[in-house]
């Protein structure tokens, strides 16, 4: 029998790729296309759509063309940069805007507004997330409010709302000739405007926001057939979607109720698989959609996002120049034994999970003339280490769930010193799969699932393979517990220090 | 071209021809290679051995790249170095099946672990980041022994036959057959820095009867795995050609 392929797009902040998997989840093909970013004002992000969608198609047909001969690409899956908001017109294609991006911060004035309102608790209680401009709910106002027409051409049915995965779909099966107008339940998850528990658009939600439910798409399983790429040569089926993150858990096969991943890149993203129950958080984790297969109930996770992780070590490099690449952090580190009392909190703009504290700022805590480029080298690293505890904790007191292990993934698992910091600050085995493009691996794990490419889950779990583990030490475990609570109050610190 | 030093454009083709010619030309051979008439390549020369760039071997005169170039090469972070290297080591370990280990030299004798990426069988395995292997005993030692001509000669080389070392460098791999540890064996090519400078090895571990076939050959299909993700790794630190 030829090999059978899965054909992966990973629709990303900053480019678009696709890749090709084969049965083993090993990649053998690879194309990128980097898209440029707008920055109209301070605050705000935005992305070309149709830049975007012609990078899709560009590198997908590049990849399929890159395969050797005999092999079958069968399926395709996509993952895609998670609460990115597209309008367009469905007659033309046209966005009447450029996208706002996840990054944009132009709806906090909104966003308050929407939180100060007295039924605003309902947000909360039906979509499983407080109102945040961090979700894309708000950011479709934004439009509605603020491009002209658009509110009474969305209500006319003459506009069309998704987020990237939508509005590739869209084009890839027909666009305005056909095409399929669709969302995966875990980025409708993320519109503040979806019943998480039933997972269908909440009219309630769609009242509090203003949202004529004409322009939104119809919220799809994440793993199932959504309709034929037929702009792709040859047309294939689109037969997974899943945001970014959630597709990250899937691709580190993170299944069974506990098992959880963290990706380790500009923030750090740590998402635990909490099974077909919700859980209720009070701790400052997110509940969210982790995945559905068709036909089977929803799967939840738990979310804690961190907005500031690579990104520091960057700004040791570009912003203080103390080295001259993202690696050479761990030189740095090593050249002393510990952090010398110093405490960095990378609190740039604000604290995402578990704190939500928009107002705290970054500052370097502890200094003393024993302090050395070296202490704060560590310090930087050890920032994302704590980070990730706190994170940690607030799962496991929102969940119940104890943590077997942290599989990890992204830029930062080259770092040997990080990972055995956090392997000891959580107490826990931290361990690093074999392919470390666990987003794109995720979207095609789900297509391929779809299709019959694997068989079950139980399937996918096999083909995950360790790369490294390491494994805590009892005594540093020890040692850093004592420790965590200068942590916490560096913390406390930072938000004192930003607030007004 | 305006504004540039011609006697550092015509040391810098001299390098470039000692660097390829792994230390087998003398003035003469160089001179005709970057077409200069022997006195001035000579000049030139005398000045890249006052700064360390060239070294010259006693006996035959031939010239190879010197300790302080290779000093500047080897500025590459080993921590730089496995974050460049890691998207190869991963799939060779993948496709080959096999441990996947990247050494930098450490010394005379030995060679230290800067990379290493689990057997893929998911069995118990720690990580041996950090730690160091005798050079002379091991494929991945012997890589780098094999190529570091123009330094001063290891007493690790010393030991080890010259023409084992050159066949190392003519092939560009080198195995190891159950020298260090009994059954296990090892296949190692080298990976180059910009320059072409050898600044690392990269090779599978596995048992002996797994790398190599009934006649003790090593298996080609895992030669060309280890030779092709060296060879990748370079071209990520900005190795030409390849």
């Amino acid at each position: 029998m030829a090999d059978r392929y899965v054909l992966a797009v990973d629709q990303g902040t900053t480019s678009t790729r696709s890749l090709v998997f084969d049965r083993g989840g090993r990649m053998v093909a690879v194309r990128q296309r980097e898209h440029r970013q707008y920055f109209p004002k301070p605050g705000w992000v935005e992305h070309d759509p149709m830049e975007i969608w012609a990078n899709t198609q560009r590198t997908a047909a590049q990849v399929l063309a890159d395969l050797p001969g005999g092999g079958e690409v069968v399926a395709l899956g996509i993952a895609n940069q998670r609460e990115t908001t597209v309008v367009w017109d469905r007659a033309t294609g046209r966005p009447v805007t450029r996208a706002l991006v996840w990054q944009d911060t132009r709806t906090a004035d909104l966003v308050a507004e929407l939180a100060a309102r007295p039924d605003a608790a309902l947000v909360a209680e039906r979509s499983g997330m407080a109102i945040a401009g961090y979700f894309s709910g708000p950011r479709l106002r934004w439009i509605l409010d603020h491009v002209p027409r658009a509110r009474e051409r969305a209500e006319r049915g003459e506009l069309l709302f998704g987020t990237m995965e939508t509005w590739l779909i869209w084009n890839l099966t027909g666009g305005p000739d056909g095409g399929v107008h669709v969302t995966d339940v875990t980025n409708a998850s993320r519109t503040l405007l979806m019943d998480v528990r039933s997972c269908r658009w909440d009219p309630d939600l769609l009242a509090f926001f203003d949202i004529p439910a004409a322009m939104l798409p119809e919220i799809r399983p994440s793993v199932g057939v959504l309709g034929l790429a037929t702009a792709l040569s040859p047309a294939l089926p689109i037969a997974g979607a899943l945001g970014d993150q959630q597709a990250a858990l899937f691709g580190q096969a993170c299944f069974a109720p506990g098992e959880a991943k963290c990706t380790y890149g500009t923030g750090s993203f740590l998402l635990q698989n909490t099974g077909t129950e919700l859980v209720r958080t009070r701790s400052g984790s997110i509940s969210t959609v982790a995945y559905q297969l068709a036909g089977e109930p929803v799967h939840y996770a738990l979310e804690g996002s961190v907005a500031v992780a690579g990104a520091l070590v960057q700004w040791l490099r570009d912003g203080l120049g103390m080295i001259s690449s993202a690696a050479e952090v761990e030189t740095l580190a090593r050249t002393v034994a510990d952090n010398g009392g110093c405490y960095v909190v990378p609190a740039f703009s604000g604290l995402l999970a578990p704190h939500w504290r928009g107002e705290a700022r970054g500052l370097v805590a502890g200094l003393t003339s024993y302090v050395t480029k070296g202490h704060l080298a560590r310090a930087v690293l050890e920032a994302t280490g704590w980070q990730t505890r706190d994170v940690v904790q607030a799962m496991a007191a929102d969940s119940g769930l104890s943590l077997p292990a942290l599989r990890v993934d992204g830029g930062m698992t080259t770092n040997n010193l990080l990972m055995q910091f956090v392997a000891d600050a959580l107490d826990t085995p931290v361990v690093r799969p074999m392919v470390g493009e666990t987003v794109s691996l995720g979207a095609a794990y789900a297509a391929g699932l779809a299709v019959g490419v694997w068989s079950d889950v139980e399937a996918l779990r096999r083909n995950w393979h360790r790369a490294a583990q390491w494994t805590p030490s009892p005594v540093r475990s020890l040692a850093l517990t004592a420790e965590y609570p200068r942590w916490e109050r560096a913390v406390e610190l930072s938000i004192a220090w930003g607030a007004p | 071209m305006p504004g540039t030093v011609q006697s550092i454009e015509r040391a810098a083709a001299i390098l470039q021809v000692v660097a390829a010619s792994g230390g087998t030309l003398g003035v003469t051979d160089i001179a005709e290679a970057v077409g200069l008439a022997k006195t001035t390549a000579h000049s030139l020369l005398r000045t890249l051995l006052h700064v360390g760039f060239v070294e010259q071997d006693r006996a035959t005169g031939h010239y190879a790249v010197g300790a302080g170039l290779l000093r500047l090469g080897s500025h590459l972070d080993v921590n730089e170095l496995r974050a460049r290297s890691s998207n190869w080591a991963d799939a060779l370990a993948a496709r080959s099946g096999h441990a996947v280990r990247l050494v930098t030299p450490a010394g005379d004798d030995e060679v230290v672990v800067v990379h290493h990426v689990f057997r893929p069988d998911d069995s118990a395995q720690v990580l041996d980041v950090g730690s160091t292997l005798p050079a002379r005993s091991t494929a991945l030692g012997r890589v780098l022994l094999a190529h570091s001509l123009g330094r001063r000669t290891p007493r690790a080389a010393a030991g080890t036959a010259a023409a084992e070392l050159a066949e190392i460098r003519a092939r560009g791999w080198a195995v190891e057959r159950g020298e260090q540890h009994p059954g296990r064996g090892c296949i190692a090519a080298p990976v180059r820095a910009s320059g072409g400078l050898v600044v690392a090895a990269l090779g599978i571990n596995g048992p002996v009867t797994s790398l190599f076939d009934g006649r003790g050959a090593p298996r080609p299909l895992l030669v060309g795995m280890v030779t092709d993700a060296a060879a990748g790794v370079s071209r990520e630190l900005g190795a030409g050609g390849g």
